[in-house]
């Protein structure tokens, strides 16, 4: 009865009668697993790197590079490493994650001389990233608005309907970006709002939307405020590039300040990955403003209780990294500084991208590329047209045809710029 | 007209502290001059100090002194040298499982993570959702499976009466277990009871275990720690992963490399071909990427470093060893001081136990005592960090557990 038990996660197999020690060790029990799509972002720099093409480009995944396109480690980073390096200790944080971390990371958001951090109203943790902030905010829905549904922007970036779905969080779209203007749809977005049930759940990029790059304009957070006022609407913003949109941190939490001028109790999902180029290190932070301190400490309590059983608290390298840039006034300064650095470059390359395609007698319209914000551009090109300029040209990104801008440089935007016309000139 | 804004969370209530992390924040509100925190299972020095190892300040000053390296997003499944490393650490450098591609393994935050990740893939793809976990067992476990989807069941471990492992009530309740079901195994150093099977019974937990084709999922947070060896403490998933069969291992660097707040650990399936592990791997990107898309950089680089470097690695045996050294003389001289003090009880299981942690057999009322009369915390089912003591607080926590045992019933 040498019977080979392929798969041993069929019940029905390993049920049925396991008799023996030599029959039981043959057993296999991930026989049935199907191999799993690949990430659409991040399989792109897979493919990238795996291509040995001399001209290849990659405009796939949001990492800041130079204009020799390499990634940058910011120089106030390095100057908190070398303070870091072999000296400090490496205890664990609280569950909450750096009291100091959150401190100053609060005062981005919402300003520094924000009544409600004086008056302690934000309950606040130290999140992994943007996506760690925004799955300890999905899976806090779920546990405390067990009915709600999250309504999320169309298009958004691709994880986010992964989070919310590994949440349980049942998920609707509402009309955010007009593919005919490549702009924003504001008319639709705001009978969107308005037919949502009451006290709905929105999940709104802060700036610098990504994939599109379109934002609304300060005349048009201002309607969004009002009228999420009215329907008693919840606001998650997810905050991923304050600093690298327009080079001016303050100037980038306008929509936050506008909700908070209206008195709205907001969420907000902090990175830094991108502005203080910290990918790896996982830092961010998620914050919901209560009604008054006791909510705060009560919410605060819950979202680490959230935390625990997924990783127990969160690493201390990137949080002493922000720490000591943003509480030494010659760091944070050289921080801003060298934020409004990458965000005047991705400017830059926007420019010479669409006067590069101009010049080439392009049909079509590639106003876009200036008036979108951000690291990213939706150019509007097919994925057929994407993967065109990928077979043909050795050029990578995401099949929606955003292109990361941050991957542009004056070397590669000239090559960027022929093979995108080419693909596009019969459109 | 604008509906009130109230808040759609006022409805909360504070959540309980924690039971183990709660200790610390007790420890640090009391005022004492002699206050002693023998809670949460950090390494201390002689000096009560914690400890960064040589080697791994060594590693860091390398990183940060070494401008080609970047902050770039590491992959979903995290760094693969670390991967690798960590896989050869525990399953050995001549596993067959791994020279045939058979381990999956992925980068995550501790062993937290690890489990937390390894119980979510279980969740989704094993056919069996109940998971046995040892009685006691470390604190967050239940939680970490709970959430997973995974219904928790415990299986006999430990006999208060002889401080020492239940074998009998062991066997018997994982021989009732419905076959196919997931049992947690601490490789070694149990947590919270310092009791580990014999090798010998580690045998027959095996056998038994795979005549009802139960899946060991084993959670090792202290290689190297226990016994101050790293293959000693190895040895009991290396043997069921030589018998052929799969599993699933949870490897923490928190305590044996001193990494804790770095979040540096590792998950491994080992599967039955490499096609199926190749399968697994993309299937655990899945459960990663909406939690937080990838791992932490750091601390895995600062591992990677010492791992393959021989040298370094050599150092970094010298220095764990040191510290399961310094761990098994305070247990002799906790056990020899409170038989000269003619405490009431026997003792001796403070040396027979391994790991960290002390049982001590102190009940959450004593627990009580010892924190407000002599300012010694502890979570409240008695475990003591012996990593917290020190030659000079050993005389302290004797007077405790004397008057403790003496006075309080």
């Amino acid at each position: 009865m040498a019977q080979l038990i392929r798969s041993g996660f069929s019940g029905r197999i390993t049920k049925s009668g396991v008799l023996g020690a030599a029959r039981s060790m043959s057993t296999a029990w991930w026989s049935h697993v199907e191999p799993a799509a690949k990430d659409p972002i991040l399989g792109v720099t897979e493919a990238f790197l795996a291509d040995p093409s001399p001209n290849k480009v990659n405009v796939g995944v949001g990492a800041y590079r130079d204009d020799n396109g390499k990634p940058v480690v910011l120089g106030c980073v390095r100057e908190a490493e070398r303070r870091i390096a072999g000296n400090l200790n490496m205890e664990y944080l609280p569950m909450g994650g750096s009291v100091k971390m959150v401190e100053e990371t609060l005062k981005l958001a919402y300003g520094e001389n924000s009544d409600l951090i004086k008056d302690k109203r934000i309950a606040a943790v130290q999140a992994l990233s943007g996506t760690g902030a925004c799955r300890l905010f999905a899976d806090f829905q779920k546990r405390f608005s067990p009915d709600s549904q999250i309504y999320i922007p169309v298009p958004t970036w691709s994880n986010h309907h992964n989070i919310w779905r590994d949440a349980n969080v049942p998920q609707r779209t509402f009309h955010y970006y007009h593919p005919e203007s490549k702009g924003l749809d504001f008319a639709s977005l705001m009978d969107d709002v308005k037919n949502a049930p009451n006290g709905s759940f929105f999940l709104l990029h802060a700036c610098a939307h990504n994939p599109t790059g379109v934002d609304p304009t300060e005349e048009q957070w201002k309607e969004i405020s009002y009228q999420f006022k009215v329907k008693g609407h919840y606001a998650l913003f997810d905050m991923a590039y304050q600093g690298f949109a327009s080079g001016d941190p303050e100037r980038d939490a306008k929509s936050i300040r506008i909700f908070l001028e209206d008195g709205h109790l907001i969420g907000c999902a902090q990175s830094y990955a991108k502005n203080m180029g910290l990918y790896g290190q996982r830092v961010g932070c998620l914050s919901m403003v209560c009604e008054d301190e006791k909510q705060a400490v009560a919410v605060k309590s819950q979202l680490q209780q959230i935390a625990r059983p997924m990783y127990s608290n969160p690493p201390i390298h990137g949080a002493l990294v922000v720490s000591i840039i943003l509480t030494d006034p010659d760091l944070k300064k050289l921080w801003l500084k060298e934020v409004k650095g990458m965000a005047d470059r991705i400017i830059g390359m926007r420019t010479a991208l669409r006067e590069n395609l101009e010049k080439l007698g392009s049909p079509l319209s590639w106003e876009h590329i200036t008036k979108q914000i951000g690291m990213f551009c939706y150019s509007g090109m097919t994925p057929e047209q994407v993967d065109r300029l990928t077979n043909e040209f050795h050029i990578y990104l995401t099949r929606n045809g955003r292109i990361s801008m941050a991957g542009v440089t004056t070397g590669n935007v000239g090559y960027l710029a022929n093979a995108i016309h080419e693909v596009t000139k019969t459109a | 007209m604008s509906i009130a804004n109230d808040s759609v969370f006022s409805h909360i209530v504070q959540a309980p502290e924690d039971p183990i992390l709660g200790v610390t924040v007790a420890y640090n509100k009391d005022q004492s001059p002699v206050k002693l925190n023998l809670g949460v299972g950090a390494y201390r020095t002689e000096e009560g100090k914690p400890l960064v190892l040589n080697v791994v300040r060594k590693a860091e000053r390398l990183l940060v002194d070494d401008n080609s390296r970047v902050k770039e997003y590491l992959p979903i499944t995290g760094l693969a040298d670390f991967n690798k490393l960590s896989a050869k650490l525990i399953f050995g450098a001549n596993s067959p499982a791994i020279s045939e591609n058979r381990v999956a393994t992925v980068q995550c935050l501790s062993g937290t993570g690890s489990l937390k990740v390894g119980a979510s893939f279980l969740g989704r793809h094993y056919h069996e959702k109940i998971i046995y976990i040892p009685l006691p067992t470390w604190g967050n476990h239940p939680k970490v499976f709970t959430i997973a989807g995974l219904s928790v069941k415990s299986y006999r471990y430990y006999n208060p009466s002889t401080r020492g492992l239940d074998f009998q009530g062991l066997l018997e309740d994982l021989g009732n277990a419905p076959n196919g079901a997931i049992v947690l195994l601490h490789a070694c150093a149990h947590n919270p009871t310092g009791v580990d099977p014999t090798p010998h019974q580690w045998d027959q937990i095996r056998q038994l275990m795979r005549s009802k084709a139960l899946l060991p999922f084993f959670d090792s947070a202290y290689q190297g720690f226990a016994s101050g060896s790293l293959d000693a403490d190895a040895d009991a998933v290396r043997k069921f992963v030589a018998d052929g069969g799969e599993c699933l291992a949870a490897q923490s660097y928190a305590k044996n490399m001193g990494l804790y707040g770095e979040r540096v650990g590792a998950l491994s399936i080992v599967c039955k071909s490499a096609d199926v592990a190749a399968r697994v791997e993309s299937q655990l990107k899945l459960v990663i990427r909406p939690m937080y898309s990838s791992p932490p950089i750091h601390g895995a680089s600062i591992v990677a470093t010492i791992l393959k470097n021989e040298e370094m690695y050599r150092e970094w045996t010298v220095e764990l060893k040191a510290m399961a050294d310094r761990i098994i003389l305070m247990r002799q001289q906790l056990f020899y001081a409170l038989k000269d003090k003619g405490t009431p009880g026997d003792w001796s299981h403070i040396v027979k136990q391994i790991g960290m942690f002390t049982f001590t057999g102190l009940n959450s009322k004593q627990v009580e005592f010892m924190a407000k009369e002599y300012h010694i915390y502890m979570t409240s089912d008695g475990r003591i960090s012996m990593a917290g003591l020190s030659s000079k607080t050993v005389p302290h926590l004797t007077d405790a557990i004397h008057a403790a045992v003496s006075n309080v019933a």
